[in-house]
């Protein structure tokens, strides 16, 4: 098994309904956020272009977060989902450094947290809350070892690309373009 | 961590390049006690059915709430066709509005002068006593007529009523004539039939949507950007004409970047080719319409080069969007749009895309525009509300016949005394509706509330317009109360329920128990013969085949149509309620009243040297001004900024991220500095910033003096003579780099 997402830049409107479903899901304080939006304007008035792209955790097959983590905190669930566990994290802050996406941020509490694909739900049957909510329908989610899951279908039919390949990272969010 | 997020607020307003849209930090650790472990919320969950209040689409969801009684996310129902089980960013952070604690939280009376945010506490019976007796003297002075109401929200029903077993139907909304009246008009004097709410556009069908100035996308009304966005899937064509590149032009095979204040030039010149290339839909037009040779002479020299030096959009791509257009008929929209009042000619303008889409034969087709099906559902049994006296209308003779709904504008118009009326508004109930930030022309709604005897605010929040009350009455907000039964108008008809999910925060209460309470003051129960709303939902429900019991559990409840009569079918023969019964290409009621018959384009002042059009617009993540202060929300996005071309900042010497003020052409300047974000997405020759900031009220203590106000900025409105809308967009700014002696930060 192998948990994957794509994100349609064609119809994501940035409208960060990602950023606040995840935080009220997973009950994320205030003034911090496990997913965003990235907006990027190419060219001049009145030739211009724009992707809008929701960002996460990249859940990466070859993760530095985990290889650097002192304690073993960060590790690697069933299908590839990239987790902390709050109570063996020393707050040391490697895995933030080590992470080309940015994707983690210390929490209030003490210990370093991110995006889990919202394995909580993923475990039940249920889409991550960011799918789950997306009044685009702009965001895939499933496993990309089984051919005729929603995600697989859709990389079968759409052009697509990784963010910052040249890490060597592996990474599982597909942004289709 | 500090660093990251510092960084990322930052870059929101960085130019080009990378920008993120995410707000700044505040970590509320008292903000709800809610465990950190997601598995440990899900033991013992509850919910309960609602309907949103965060903005007018209405979604309806379900609210959750852990066994602690918290509420822990608000999640849209599956079955509802406003939000199909997903709620946009406003909606999944409503929550923030039952947290928030600056709420108002008890009745008050004011001690102090109106505007000065001088109150004390009182009880409701107090506070309800002084409203009651002042509304009787007022009604013995100078006629209960002399009372309206303004109102934006779900409580507006109950005071309405309130108001009518009175005796003033003087009810009236700032949605009408400041912001859709112009379409509703203009589409009710072509096919008989207005838009609604919501629109009945069939985006999800359609193969070539046109977007005029229609930011959807930033515009976050639920249903029509999921349906664009499953348009785009399908392969459709978007076209948006806008000075700025927004989000929706982002995703357009076309985009146009039109002269700001010229688009019924290009609307006349999209006619003048359909018409003269014979691109139009022969058998309807023929078939359905009334007046296709006066409009055919009329647009007659109204060519693509004509529109191209008012439009600066160029001929061949006038007539290439024009046959994209024709290519997709009848499964074609040209938008109405929805805040439309811009320029003071708006009914003219939307009535050019009325006869647009009627030449395309778009109305009462798939992929147009479709018929939808309401429920009838019966008022609870009560006494037949009195006739009033006199209405609004009465003082404005011969004005504005053609408005169909109360003009919020005019309410504030006839409350300064003129020698001319015999009677102005003495006394304003405002629900919902912070007038302040919500009515162009500050100085005259100050004016106006400065000639009340009396005004009463309900509200949930203390919004500008709460200072000027001579009485505060707090209301719950939606996730603490039942309301009305929610009848949307939509391709099924379907009925949803609110229902409180907490009991209410504070001394606070549902707008249906504050109505009533009054409605016995005044000596008129008999008018509200229920003891409490689930006994009067419950009948109501029974008599639609439901119960509250059933819609406690359901929340959303779907019918069938009775005829299927969705679109029109082949042939059919239809009769629309115009004075013809035929879909007006020439207005036979705009002639009667002494109006153009067919659009004609008037030119609008540019900006003068110097000055640049304030454009202004909605964020996904706010509604107007009601949310600025929702922790939740503004987590997301804390303030506005103003879009800057790089050209305008390089002349103004300006940077990304510099507070600036903002000084327009009356020589108004903005109390609130805003940072400015140089961007490419903006013309040369206006500015942009999303409206509903730069707040002054300091108990709102998370967004005071955060961003800059359009609505301070527009005093000068241009008046739709045929239904009195407000035009907003031709207000002028300059840039002012030194805090000036007006600004209060």
């Amino acid at each position: 098994m192998r948990y994957a997402m794509a994100i349609d830049t064609k119809k994501c409107v940035g409208c960060s309904d990602c950023v606040i479903a995840c935080q009220t899901e997973n009950n994320v304080p205030i003034g911090y956020c496990r997913d965003w939006i990235v907006e990027v304007t190419d060219g001049t008035y009145p030739q211009l272009e724009m992707e809008i792209r929701s960002e996460r955790c990249n859940h990466c097959d070859n993760s530095p977060c985990v290889r650097c983590c002192p304690t073993g905190a960060s590790h690697i669930v069933e299908g590839g989902i990239v987790l902390v566990t709050p109570n063996e994290c020393i707050g040391c802050g490697a895995c933030i450094a080590s992470c080309p996406y940015d994707a983690r941020y210390p929490h209030p509490d003490g210990h370093v947290d991110k995006c889990t694909f919202c394995v909580h739900r993923v475990e039940k049957g249920q889409q991550p809350a960011c799918v789950g909510v997306c009044p685009t329908n702009c965001l895939y989610f499933g496993d990309l070892d089984d051919p005729k899951s929603e995600v697989s279908e859709i990389l079968k039919t759409r052009k697509y690309k990784t963010l910052i390949p040249q890490a060597g990272t592996e990474p599982q969010l597909y942004f289709l373009i | 961590m500090a660093n990251r997020r510092q960084f990322l607020k930052l870059s929101t307003i960085g130019i080009g390049g990378m920008t993120v849209g995410l707000g700044a930090c505040k970590y509320i650790d008292d903000f709800t006690e809610i465990k950190n472990n997601p598995d440990e919320l899900t033991i013992n969950l509850t919910r309960t059915p609602t309907y949103c209040e965060v903005c007018f689409w209405k979604c309806a969801g379900w609210v959750y709430k852990t066994k602690d009684g918290h509420i822990w996310k608000i999640i849209g129902n599956d079955e509802d066709q406003h939000s199909n089980g997903r709620f946009c960013p406003r909606g999944t952070g409503g929550v923030g509005m039952y947290y928030d604690e600056d709420r108002l939280k008890t009745p008050l009376i004011r001690t102090g002068k109106r505007g000065e945010f001088k109150f004390r506490e009182a009880s409701w019976d107090e506070a309800l006593d002084l409203v009651a007796e002042n509304m009787k003297k007022i009604s013995a002075e100078h006629g209960a007529e002399c009372i309206a109401l303004l109102t934006h929200g779900s409580g507006g029903k109950f005071f309405g009523d309130t108001l009518k077993a009175f005796g003033s139907t003087n009810i009236a909304a700032p949605s009408y004539a400041q912001c859709r009246g112009p379409r509703e008009v203009a589409f009710t004097n072509t096919f008989g039939e207005g838009i609604g709410s919501p629109e009945r556009t069939d985006i999800r069908d359609t193969k070539c949507l046109v977007l005029i100035g229609s930011h959807l996308g930033e515009n976050m009304h639920n249903g029509q950007v999921q349906e664009m966005s499953a348009a785009i899937d399908k392969g459709a064509t978007i076209i948006t004409v806008d000075p700025r590149f927004s989000v929706a032009a982002g995703k357009s095979k076309y985009w146009l970047p039109i002269k700001p204040a010229t688009d019924l030039a290009l609307l006349l010149a999209w006619i003048h080719v359909i018409i003269y290339e014979e691109w139009y839909d022969k058998r309807y037009v023929e078939k359905y319409t009334f007046g296709f040779d006066y409009l055919k002479e009329h647009v007659r020299t109204m060519t693509p080069e004509w529109a191209y030096g008012k439009t600066t959009i160029q001929p061949d791509i006038i007539r290439k969007t024009a046959k994209e257009m024709a290519n997709a008929s009848p499964a074609v929209i040209i938008h109405p749009g929805r805040h439309v009042t811009w320029y003071g000619d708006d009914t003219q303008r939307l009535r050019a895309v009325a006869i647009l889409n009627a030449l395309l034969g778009s109305w009462g087709r798939r992929g147009g525009f479709y018929a939808p099906s309401k429920l009838s559902v019966p008022s609870y049994p009560h006494p037949e509300f009195p006739k009033p006296a006199r209405t609004w209308r009465d003082a404005f003779p011969g004005k504005y016949n053609l408005a169909d709904e109360t003009l919020a504008s005019g309410v504030c118009d006839a409350t300064i005394p003129s020698i001319d009326r015999s009677c102005n508004f003495k006394m304003w109930i405002v629900n919902g509706t912070n007038l302040i930030n919500t009515l162009p022309d500050t100085a005259k709604t100050l004016e106006a509330i400065d000639a009340l005897d009396f005004i009463v605010v309900v509200d949930t929040m203390p919004m500008e317009i709460v200072s000027y009350a001579d009485v505060v009455l707090p209301e719950c907000t939606y996730l603490e109360r039942y309301d009305a039964i929610r009848v949307s108008p939509h391709r099924k008809p379907a009925i949803a329920l609110r229902m409180p999910a907490v009991e209410p925060k504070y001394n606070t209460k549902p707008a249906w128990w504050i109505a009533k309470q009054l409605a016995e003051k005044l000596g008129l129960g008999h008018f509200v013969p229920y003891d409490n709303i689930e006994e009067m939902l419950n009948w109501q429900l029974k008599e639609v085949g439901s119960s509250l019991e059933e819609m406690q559990k359901i929340g959303v409840k779907t019918y069938e149509r009775e005829w299927d009569d969705l679109y029109f079918t082949e042939n059919e023969d239809v009769e629309f309620f115009t004075n013809t019964g035929k879909i007006e290409l020439y207005s036979s009621s705009f002639v009667e009243q002494g109006f153009d018959a067919m659009p004609n384009y008037t030119e609008h002042p540019q900006p003068p040297e110097g000055f640049y059009r304030l454009n202004y617009g909605r964020a996904p993540m706010h509604t107007f001004s009601r949310t600025a202060n929702n922790a939740n929300l503004t987590d997301l996005m804390e303030e506005n900024v103003l879009w800057v071309n790089p050209k305008v900042a390089s002349l103004w010497n300006l940077e990304n991220a510099q507070p600036v003020w903002l000084i327009n052409q009356d020589g108004i300047v903005s109390s609130f500095p805003i940072k400015v974000r140089i961007t490419e997405r903006i013309r040369w020759d206006s500015v942009y910033m999303v409206h509903g900031f730069g707040h002054a009220q300091k108990q709102l203590t998370r967004c005071y003096g955060k961003g800059a106000s359009d609505t301070q900025l527009i005093s000068n409105v241009m008046e739709d003579p045929i239904m009195g809308g407000t035009g907003m967009r031709g207000n002028f700014v300059s840039f002012l780099t030194e805090k000036p002696e007006e600004a209060i930060l």
